[in-house]
């Protein structure tokens, strides 16, 4: 059988850089689906994207479905058969059902029944007659933000323009959003041109003779190349932000590095405020030397090639000027801040509508601070600091550079607030509060920022609670859950033994004060939120799943010792003995369940020795966890009970039939199964 | 070329490809798709084609004639064609050459940019366009005007009259530019820059906008329940520039401005919807006109 190579490309107006990897793969895994759904055998697949297109070029595609045998199963053998033993109407029927002739039928055995039964010769269709649909394939894709233009009705990333769809040299026949398929591409915006593609195999080179590298891998590394030309030939440092060369690679067809400088007084700025110029606005790497100072470079990625790059670079400099400008305006206007007067500007700011000002929100932060300081057993110094930070925390969101850069908040604060003499662990928690900002970011840098971050992430929380932001499904405007996850991350990163429950029930008493309808209630919906996290991130950890829900059933006393009894259990799975420990504690925690009212053990009661094995243990056991051990230690405790409670339950009756012994026997399970399901309910894992 | 001729060619270039040239509309507004000619006609299954230039008031960013980038008041070449044709970029890309912009000379890049409007109830899907890292124009898929979906949709340039004018002439402070032979902006907006901003920040008269505001929404409402469109958005756009002007003598908490917002945008989607109706109760004279003529075209 013949095989040919497959090329479809959906040129489109500029998609934006965000989207274009994800569009692409999907694409291409949906063609490839779409193959093996039809069984029509395939080689490799390469994948195409620039910003005006996105391409799947897919080697060797057969050029039809193979044959395939199927079999049919018609009525049974006495239906089949008239009195005379001829084929009956029902087999006559079906045999014009399946288009086969009377002859073709044979009998066939199916659970003591003979049936009819016929092999139909299927003949694989042409791919080529099949092909169409992948119109369909790609004009179903969903991307994150869609659009419709024209008169169309389908919904899309972009404008789509052009289709180039080819089966070896022959043209597929597609139709998206009423444009035609053809053997025609486009080059380069301006460089190139319209142009044939004669034979699937040929796109990329067709493309790169018209200034696109279609392969954005490539791009990326042709950039990456350019930049370490220049970093050599001008002796730079260009760190490489990831991010941006990715947006970068996809704002361009044909790249071409170049570099412009800016006037060195601007170097004055901050480091940040000069970055964010150049990355977030203008898309430009900024240029170190080797000691990692600021240079008064920057490098840019051109569209194109290298005529008139000089122009290019001249212009991109003007605009920078201009940026640059502005934001040292706004840095000198700055100098003159009253910190009293940013604060009072907080009251007119809306924090949010039912939930009051940042002022207001800010005066919470302080208090929530101070709180989860003195449970911390802070000195009062340390307190101070907290709450000093706390009142600071929003001040700089009134600055002109936030105003403008509204991503430096934090940064400018922390900044602003050293030049106006604040202490410097004030200055750092004003900046750290936001911390982690996002999930790989780290936690605040001091345990006074640690602070500050966990009031007003909790203070977040709790206010969005009381006023019914409750996160559901996909719903979480206020990313509710980030900020509960960075909770989670500080306490364990800290390692602070803060009980949750208690600590929130501060906390709604203090926004009770702005907000009266929060009260404990909330707890019903703020424990299992937090929870919810929990389990996300032991999971994320590669926890296994049953150890998870085995140590959330214990009570939530404090975050890192959740933590840390998961990881506790995931190391000692494999251990040989493993499944007997947890199948006598659990087995503890089991019977425990029976016991009624209050348990008081009496020794005096006992009948063999295991019985007073096990409450000698569970002496011992009470003592340590007295005086405080780790959870890995308690572990190996609980561990070395798994003999003695084998033996007690081999050679002991927990439910006597004397009802004073049976009573007894209980009381000294439920005690002991305090201490085990304190650390987890054994019963949720899964041994074998 | 002299910000003139810049206006001059694009009227040209727009005209040569169908727009209606219109010329700005007399009530105040802060951008050009605040005009009835946009807003308004975006709605609605009827084709419009049309050029104009915008000149667009921003309270808040004037900077009494001191600052080289920022205006009260700056100019917008406005382009709206509906249905967005498919050459749209071309065209685009070809206004620029006449401006003497050769893309093979420039970095020319268009750059995701999503555009919402929350007091009109508009949105887009677009780009801005780079001209060698500078913001030239917003180029943009209304998909929604008013708060009803555009069907069919519309595409809307934005020229920053401005901006592309210090490129082209190649100066570092917008009154520096030359606006025709002999004038400067300075020669003409000077004096206005400056007494627009004093009046915004500092003379203007609170009580007196407020009651404004009140009035205009009242005249708007009254107007919109007698089906007469054009009135009540007139008075729609004077409530706009009146609460812009409250904004920029920071006479409007934040509290008050999403109310202030809410109150407006309650009206554009109220007149988005009467205009609609109104068209429809002439049949949507223009869509039937075109019928008429592609009729008699195929007939001939």
């Amino acid at each position: 059988m013949g095989k040919r190579n497959l090329l479809l490309e959906i040129g489109l107006e500029e998609m934006p850089a965000r989207f274009i990897n994800d569009a692409m793969n999907t694409i291409g895994s949906r063609i490839t689906g779409w193959l093996l759904e039809h069984n029509i055998d395939f080689g490799d697949v390469t994948l195409f994207s620039t910003p005006r297109r996105l391409a799947v070029l897919v080697k060797d595609v057969a050029e039809s479905q193979p044959d395939t045998v199927e079999e049919a199963k018609g009525p049974a053998k006495k239906i089949a058969l008239d009195e005379e033993g001829k084929w009956s109407k029902a087999a006559l029927g079906f045999c014009r059902g399946q288009n086969v002739a009377p002859e073709d039928l044979y009998f066939k055995d199916i659970k003591g029944v003979e049936y009819i039964h016929v092999k139909k010769h299927i003949k694989g269709k042409p791919a080529i007659e099949l092909f169409p649909e992948l119109g369909r394939l790609a004009e179903s894709i969903h991307f994150p933000k869609s659009m419709r233009w024209g008169n169309n009705e389908l919904r899309y990333v972009r404008p789509i323009r052009w289709i180039t769809a080819l089966f070896g040299t022959e043209v597929i026949p597609v139709s998206i959003a009423h444009i035609q398929s053809s053997n025609k591409t486009f080059g380069h915006r301006f460089l190139g041109e319209q142009i044939p593609v004669l034979a699937a195999e040929d796109y990329e080179k067709v493309l790169l003779g018209q200034y696109v590298i279609a392969d954005s891998s490539e791009r990326k590394s042709a950039i990456r190349d350019q930049l370490e030309r220049l970093e050599e030939e001008k002796g730079w440092k260009i760190p490489i932000d990831e991010d941006l060369l990715e947006e970068v690679t996809n704002l361009v067809e044909y790249p071409t590095v170049f570099h412009g400088g800016f006037d060195e007084r601007y170097l004055s700025l901050p480091e940040e405020v000069l970055i964010t110029s150049m990355k977030e606005h203008q898309r430009y790497f900024p240029v170190k030397d080797q000691h990692g100072r600021l240079l008064p470079y920057f490098v840019a990625v051109r569209n194109g090639d290298h005529r008139h790059l000089e122009t290019v670079a001249r212009g991109n400099e003007k605009v920078l000027r201009a940026r640059l400008s502005d934001a040292d305006f706004f840095y000198q206007e700055d100098q003159k801040l009253d910190m009293g007067e940013a604060l009072e500007k907080l009251k007119a700011i809306v924090y949010h509508e039912k939930i009051g000002t940042l002022s207001q929100k800010v005066s919470r932060i302080r208090h929530i601070a101070g709180m989860i300081g003195r449970r911390l057993e802070f000195g009062e110094n340390d307190i101070q600091k907290a709450e000093r930070a706390a009142e600071l925390s929003k001040f700089d969101l009134v600055t002109h550079m936030v105003g403008e850069f509204p991503e430096l908040q934090g940064i400018m604060g922390e900044k602003y607030a050293r030049q106006q003499r604040e202490s410097e662990e004030v200055a750092m928690a004003i900046n750290d509060h936001y911390k982690p900002r996002h999930a790989e970011d780290s936690i605040p840098r001091s345990a006074i920022g640690s602070v500050v971050a966990l009031a007003d992430k909790l203070d977040t929380i709790v206010s969005s609670f009381a006023i019914g932001l409750i996160p559901t499904g996909s719903q979480d405007p206020y990313a509710l859950r980030r900020q509960a996850a960075g909770v989670i991350q500080i306490l364990t990163g800290q390692g602070w033994d803060l009980s949750l429950n208690n600590m929130l029930k501060d906390i709604i008493k203090i926004v009770q004060k702005d907000l009266p309808q929060a009260d404990e209630q909330l707890l019903n919906d703020l424990l299992p939120f937090f929870k919810l996290r929990i389990r996300h991130m032991l999971l994320d950890s590669g926890i296994r799943h049953d150890l998870v829900e085995a140590v959330l059933e214990s009570e939530v006393h404090s975050v890192p010792q959740l933590i840390e009894k998961a990881s506790v259990l995931n190391r000692h799975k494999e251990d040989p003995d493993f499944k007997e420990t947890i199948e006598a504690l659990a087995r503890v925690l089991n019977i425990s369940g029976k016991a009624e009212g209050d348990a008081r053990v009496d020794p005096s009661l006992f009948e063999n020795e295991y019985e007073q094995n096990l409450y000698s243990c569970f002496l011992e056991l009470e003592e340590s966890y007295k005086a405080g051990t780790g959870m890995e230690s308690r572990f190996e405790e609980l561990a070395s009970l798994r003999k003695i409670i084998t033996d007690y339950f081999d050679h002991t009756m927990v439910m006597a039939e004397q009802a004073e012994q049976k009573k007894n026997r209980l009381a000294q399970m439920k005690k002991l199964s305090a201490y085990i399901g304190d650390f987890a309910d054994m019963g949720k894992i899964l041994v074998k | 070329m002299n910000i003139q001729e810049m206006i001059l060619v694009l009227q040209k270039h727009w005209s040569n490809h169908g727009c209606i040239l219109m010329q700005a509309y007399d009530v105040e507004k802060g951008a050009g798709t605040m005009s009835p000619y946009t807003f308004l006609r975006a709605i609605g299954p009827e084709p419009w084609n049309v050029a104009y230039v915008e000149p667009s008031r921003r309270p808040a960013d004037g900077r009494y004639g001191e600052n080289p980038n920022r205006l009260y008041q700056h100019h917008q070449f406005q382009v709206i064609m509906k249905p967005s044709p498919p050459n749209i970029q071309d065209l685009y890309l070809e206004s620029l050459k006449l401006l003497g912009i050769d893309p093979l000379q420039h970095d020319i890049r268009f750059v995701e940019d999503n555009w919402e409007n929350p007091s009109l109830g508009c949105a887009g899907l677009g780009w801005e366009v780079w001209l060698d890292g500078m913001e030239i124009t917003q180029f943009t898929y209304f998909q929604q005007v008013g708060g009803l979906d555009c069907k069919p949709v519309s595409v809307e340039l934005t020229y920053g009259i401005e901006r592309l004018a210090s490129y082209i002439q190649d100066t570092e402070n917008v009154f520096d530019l030359e606006w025709t032979n002999g004038f400067t902006y300075r020669d003409i907006f000077f004096q206005p820059e400056y007494e627009h901003s004093k009046y915004a920040f500092e003379t203007s008269d609170k009580d007196m906008l407020f009651n404004l505001f009140t009035i205009f929404e009242q005249e708007a409402k009254r107007q919109m329940e007698l089906g007469l469109v054009h009135p009540a958005y007139d008075y729609i756009l004077k409530c706009s520039h009146v609460f812009n002007l409250l904004d920029a003598r920071g006479a409007i908490s934040v509290t008050e401005r999403t109310a202030y917002i809410g109150r407006m945008r309650s009206m554009a989607r109220q007149v988005a919807k009467t205009f609609y109706e109104e068209r429809e109760k002439l049949g949507f004279p223009i869509l039937k006109q075109l019928e008429k003529e592609e009729e008699e075209n195929g007939q001939a």
